[in-house]
């Protein structure tokens, strides 16, 4: 029973894994490649580790798995966002097709608004 | 583990196939990602894959020891990232 469970969460991750390793393959901006990987790999770790739970169901492993949970919860997003702030500083483009891009002042060409991101952000 | 059933073995292979897979692509992409953030971002693949093997091998071996370098992949993707960014931030404003 406990053998089947460990099984499905498994191949719940191996599924999301290989969606992230497509993502980061055929899509072609580095913003959508950063979307694939985050998102998709998250959830990978997260199944990989509820996995190793049911497997091996001590405290040690069980304390261990869900601090491992909270830290990619928690740091995954801040450092995606911090290298999609910076390439969008670099001046990196979108794709051909796009219709739409918010950030468009934000390029290095535009000296004062990238001072001004800077400033609200406070990161400097 | 000593008997496990022929559901977990199956899934076992797939997972490892699949983190195999997830590997070359990270070096794909490392070697042929047109900008530095496509190269940076592949950290956090490569991180997660990382973390995803060293569970397989508790899953199979039974040793809970290596959970520790699971908690310092993922220590070491964020920090990388992080001052990577900062890195650039800093070459961006000379």
């Amino acid at each position: 029973m406990i053998d089947t469970i460990v099984a499905i969460l498994l191949l719940f991750a191996s599924f999301f894994t290989l969606v992230a390793a497509l993502g980061i393959i055929r899509l072609p901006d580095v913003y959508m490649r950063m979307h694939a990987i985050t998102k998709a790999s998250s959830l990978a770790t997260i199944l990989f580790l509820v996995a190793l739970i049911f497997a091996h169901p001590t405290w040690r492993v069980a304390l261990g798995s869900l601090l491992l949970i909270a830290f990619v919860i928690a740091t995954a997003p801040i450092s995606t966002h911090a290298l999609a702030r910076i390439s969008v500083q670099l001046g990196i483009k979108l794709t051909k097709g796009m219709v739409r891009n918010d950030m468009k002042t934000n390029t290095t060409t535009d000296d004062e608004a990238t001072d001004k991101f800077a400033e609200k952000t406070n990161l400097d | 583990m000593e008997s496990q059933s022929v559901v977990l073995t199956i899934a076992v292979y797939m997972a490892f196939f699949s983190l195999g897979v997830a590997f070359l692509s990270t070096l794909y992409r490392l070697f042929k990602g047109p900008d530095i953030t496509d190269r940076l971002i592949v950290l956090d693949l490569s991180a997660s894959t990382l973390i995803g093997l060293v569970i397989m091998i508790i899953i199979t071996t039974g040793e809970t020891v290596y959970l520790n370098v699971a908690l310092i992949a993922a220590l070491v993707m964020f920090m990388g990232n992080i001052a990577f960014a900062r890195y650039l931030k800093k070459s961006l404003r000379k």
